[in-house]
C-alpha cells in the first residue's frame, strides 16, 4: 500500500509490484466483472420471478377446474313418463327428449322433502332441481338409453351440480351476490348446505373436465375439453407425419448436396424470413388455399394441421440444418474415402449423429405448433363443436376444436365459471408441452453420441 | 548434371507407374493452388509429399481420389491416369475410384460406431463379402495389416473412438485397406500422434509398400526420409523437385528445396 501511494508522486514510476494488493486497473476490471455479474443475476431472479407468478396465479385460477360439485340423488325411473306404452321397446324410450326428463328430477327433489326433511321454505321442488345442472337430465336420458331395463328402477344417480352451486362452493358465489342473481337465490344455496350436511353434495375430481365436449354458455359445469385434446392430438400427428419428412429431407438436400448458388442463397434467405412470419398469415393462407381453394372442410383438423405443418416446416428446417452442420466434416470425409457414395456417407453416418438435434427440434417445433391459436382461428376452428370427431382417417376431415382456441373461446364468455375452466385448461396445455420437451430432452440425452 | 543422369537411370529401372500426372492444374476460386504438377506415383512404393504449409501438398493429394468433388469452389484441370484410366472421365464413378484409392486422413476420424463396424462399413459397401464368416475374416486380416489386431481382438464391440490417437490412427488405415485399395494416401497421418504412435505407423507404412502403392503427406523431413523411397517437394503450388528420397535429401537440385530441407524456408 505504502508503496501505490508513494508511487502516485511520481508520474513515471510503475505502479505497485507487490501481488497482495490489487492496483487501480485491476480493482477497475473487478468491479465491471462483479456489476456484470450482478447484472445477470437480476436478470434471472427477474425471469424466475415472473415465471413463479404466471404459474402460480394459472395453478390458483385453473386448479379447481379440475374439481367439480356433484349431487347424488335417487331418482325413480317412473315407466309412466319414460315409457308410456309399456313396452320396453328402445326405439320408443328413445322418443322421449331430454325434457322428459326434467320432472323425474323434481320428483327426487319432492321425495327428499318429504322424507328425509331436506327442503327450504319458500323453495319449490321445481326450483330445487335448479341445483342440478342443466345437462343432468340430458346425463339422466343418455344413463337410460344406455341400458332401457333400467326403466321402473330407483337409481342412485350423481349429477352435475349447477355452474352457480359449484361457483358457491369456489367461493365465486356468496349469499348476497345471490340475492341479485337471477340464476340462483339465497334459498338454493340453503338447500345445498343442507344436501351437502346430508352427504348428498360432494366436490370430487372431475375427469370429464378433460373427456367432455364443450357445453354451451349457461351450463359452464359441464364444459370439458375431450374435443379440444383429440383435435389438437390430430393436428400434432399430422405435423408431425407432413414436416419430419418433408422438413429433414429438406435440410438434407439443402445442406449436403444442394451447389451452393444464388438460388440456394435465395431458398436459404427464405427460409430464415418463412420462420418470422406472424403466425395469422399463415391462416389467412390455409384459410383462401386449403379451404377456399382446395375445398377442404372447415374447423377440420386436417387443414389446422396442414397450416401448422406450414408454420412449422422453417423451424424445423433451421434445427435440422444446424444439427447437420454440427456433425463434424471429418466423419464426412472418412465415409467417402471408404468410398461410400454421398448418400450413404449422409444416412449412415451423418444423419445417426444429427438424430439427436433433429429429434429436439421436431419437437420443439409441434410444442410450438401446439400453443398457435391465430392461425386456427381463421380457418374456423374456433367454432363451438359438441361432437367427437371419430377415428381417423375421417376423424381429420371433421370438425374438432383445439387447446388453444378453447382457451381463447372460454375467456370471451360471460359467466365467471368459465374463468376457472380457461385457466384449467392453460394448465392442461402446458402440461402437454412440458410432457413434449422432457420427451426431447430424453430422446436427446438417449440419442447422444460422443466422438 | 551427372546426378540428374543417375536419377533418371533409377526412374527408368524403378517399378510401373501407378499413377501418372499430367499439367495438373487446381483452382480453389479464383487461386489458382496447384500449378503445372507433373508426378508419376509408382507402384509398391511410398511416394512422400513435402513442402511448407500451404504449398497445395494435400490439395494435389486430394485430387487423386477425387476428394476435391465435395469442395463446391475447386476445379481440377490437367490429366491423371490410373493404370492408364483418366480418373477424371465423365463416365468414372468417384465412389468406384475411392474404393481403389484409399485415403487416411490428419485426424483420426473413426466413425463413432464399433471397432468392427469401422473396418467392415467398407466391404459392406462394396459387396466385398458373401457372408459373415467372409467379413469377420476380412476384418480381422485389415486389422492385422493395420498392425492393431493384437490390442483389439478382444474388444471388437468397443467403440473404435475410445481407442488412443495412435490407436485410432491405426483403425483407420485397417478401415482403407479392408476396400482392397490398390494405392493409399496418407494425409499428415502422424500429425496428431505421439512419438511412439508415430513409429508404429511409420512402421506400418513400410509394410503397406509390399502391396500398395503409398502417397503420404507430411511436414517431418525426418519422416519422408524414413519412410518414402520417392519425394516430392512443393513449393507455392509448383512442384519444386521430385525424385529418389535419398537424392533430394542429400543433393537436391533446386536451391529452393535445399534452403527447405535445412530450415532456410518453410
Amino acid at each position: 500500500m505504502t508503496d501505490a501511494t508513494s508511487s502516485g508522486a511520481s508520474p513515471t514510476t510503475k505502479h505497485a509490484t507487490s501481488l497482495l494488493a490489487a492496483d487501480d486497473r485491476t480493482r477497475r476490471r473487478n468491479a465491471a466483472e462483479a456489476r456484470f455479474r450482478g447484472y445477470g443475476v437480476a436478470a434471472i431472479v427477474v425471469a424466475i420471478m415472473a415465471l413463479v407468478g404466471l404459474v402460480s396465479s394459472i395453478l390458483y385460477n385453473g386448479s379447481s377446474a379440475f374439481f367439480q360439485t356433484f349431487i347424488t340423488l335417487e331418482v325413480y325411473l317412473d315407466p309412466a313418463k319414460l315409457d308410456k306404452k309399456g313396452t320396453g321397446d328402445p326405439e320408443e324410450i328413445r322418443k322421449v327428449t331430454t325434457f322428459g326428463y326434467a320432472p323425474l328430477i323434481v320428483a327426487s327433489f319432492e321425495k327428499l322433502a318429504e322424507e328425509d326433511g331436506i327442503a327450504v321454505d319458500g323453495l319449490t321442488a321445481k326450483k330445487a332441481a335448479a341445483l342440478i345442472s342443466k345437462e343432468g337430465a340430458a346425463d339422466l336420458r343418455r344413463y337410460v338409453r344406455a341400458d332401457v331395463n333400467r326403466v321402473g328402477q330407483t337409481v342412485e344417480f350423481k349429477f352435475l351440480a349447477s355452474g352457480r352451486i359449484d361457483g358457491y362452493y369456489k367461493g365465486r358465489v356468496t349469499m348476497e351476490s345471490a340475492e341479485i342473481d337471477n340464476n340462483i337465490s339465497p334459498e338454493q344455496l340453503q338447500l345445498a348446505d343442507q344436501l351437502k350436511e346430508a352427504g348428498l353434495l360432494k366436490t370430487s375430481w372431475n375427469w370429464g373436465f378433460l373427456t367432455m365436449a364443450d357445453a354451451s354458455e349457461n351450463r359452464p359445469e359441464a364444459a370439458g375439453l375431450g374435443v379440444a385434446i383429440l383435435g389438437s392430438f390430430y393436428m400434432m400427428i399430422i405435423v408431425l407425419c407432413l414436416t419430419l419428412p418433408i422438413g429433414v429431407a429438406a435440410s438434407i438436400y439443402l445442406e449436403e448436396f444442394a451447389p451452393k448458388n444464388r438460388f440456394t442463397d435465395l431458398v436459404e434467405v427464405n427460409i430464415s424470413n418463412l420462420a418470422a412470419v406472424p403466425s395469422i398469415v399463415f391462416g389467412i393462407l390455409g384459410l383462401s388455399i386449403f379451404i377456399n381453394f382446395a375445398g377442404l372442410p372447415q374447423s377440420a383438423p386436417i387443414v389446422g394441421g396442414l397450416v401448422l405443418t406450414l408454420m412449422t416446416l422453417p423451424t424445423i428446417i433451421i434445427a435440422t440444418r444446424a444439427s447437420l452442420k454440427a456433425v463434424p466434416p471429418s466423419i464426412r470425409d472418412a465415409a467417402l474415402g471408404v468410398g461410400a457414395s454421398r448418400m450413404q456417407a449422409v444416412f449412415h453416418h451423418v444423419l445417426p449423429l444429427a438424430m439427436p438435434g433433429i429429434l429436439t427440434g421436431t419437437i420443439i417445433g409441434l410444442a410450438q405448433a401446439l400453443g398457435e391459436t391465430a392461425p386456427l382461428m381463421l380457418i374456423g376452428m374456433v367454432a363451438f363443436v359438441r361432437e367427437y370427431p371419430s377415428a381417423p382417417p375421417e376423424g381429420f376431415f371433421e370438425p374438432a376444436a383445439a387447446l388453444p382456441v378453447q382457451v381463447y373461446n372460454w375467456t370471451q364468455r360471460a359467466d365467471p365459471a368459465f374463468v376457472e375452466r380457461a385457466s384449467g385448461a392453460i394448465i392442461v396445455l402446458l402440461v402437454f408441452l412440458l410432457i413434449m420437451n422432457a420427451v426431447a430432452i430424453i430422446l436427446r440425452r438417449r440419442f447422444e453420441r460422443r466422438w | 548434371m551427372f546426378d540428374t543422369q543417375t536419377h533418371k537411370d533409377n526412374a527408368v529401372e524403378s517399378k510401373a507407374t501407378k499413377i501418372e500426372c499430367r499439367d495438373c492444374q487446381v483452382y480453389y476460386g479464383d487461386t489458382h493452388a496447384i500449378k503445372d504438377v507433373n508426378v508419376d506415383i509408382e507402384d509398391k512404393t511410398v511416394t512422400a509429399f513435402i513442402g511448407p504449409s500451404g504449398c497445395g501438398k494435400s490439395t494435389f493429394l486430394r485430387c487423386l481420389n477425387r476428394m476435391n468433388d465435395t469442395i463446391d469452389i475447386a476445379r481440377v484441370m490437367g490429366s491423371f491416369k490410373l493404370d492408364g484410366e483418366e480418373i477424371y472421365d465423365k463416365r468414372v464413378d468417384p465412389v468406384q475410384l475411392r474404393a481403389k484409392v484409399g485415403m487416411v486422413f490428419q485426424k483420426p476420424n473413426p466413425f463413432p460406431k464399433s471397432i468392427y463396424d469401422n473396418v467392415a462399413y467398407g466391404p459392406r459397401i462394396h459387396g466385398l463379402a458373401r457372408n459373415k464368416a467372409d467379413l469377420d475374416e476380412i476384418v480381422e486380416k485389415s486389422l492385422r495389416r493395420g498392425a492393431i489386431w493384437d490390442e483389439v481382438k478382444d474388444r471388437l464391440d468397443a467403440p473404435g473412438t475410445g481407442l488412443s490417437g495412435g490407436q485410432q490412427q491405426r483403425l483407420c488405415i485397417a478401415r482403407a485397406v479392408a476396400t482392397e485399395p490398390e494405392v493409399l494416401l496418407m494425409d499428415e497421418p502422424c500429425s496428431a500422434l505421439d512419438p511412439i504412435a508415430t513409429a508404429q505407423v511409420e512402421e506400418l507404412i513400410d509394410e503397406l509398400r509390399q502391396r500398395y502403392s503409398v502417397v503420404i503427406v507430411t511436414h517431418s523431413m525426418q519422416q519422408a526420409a524414413r519412410v518414402s523411397q520417392k519425394t516430392a517437394f512443393f513449393h507455392l503450388g509448383n512442384l519444386v523437385e521430385f525424385g529418389e528420397t535419398g537424392q533430394i535429401f542429400t543433393n537436391p537440385e533446386d536451391p529452393r528445396t535445399e534452403s527447405y530441407i535445412t530450415g532456410r524456408i518453410g
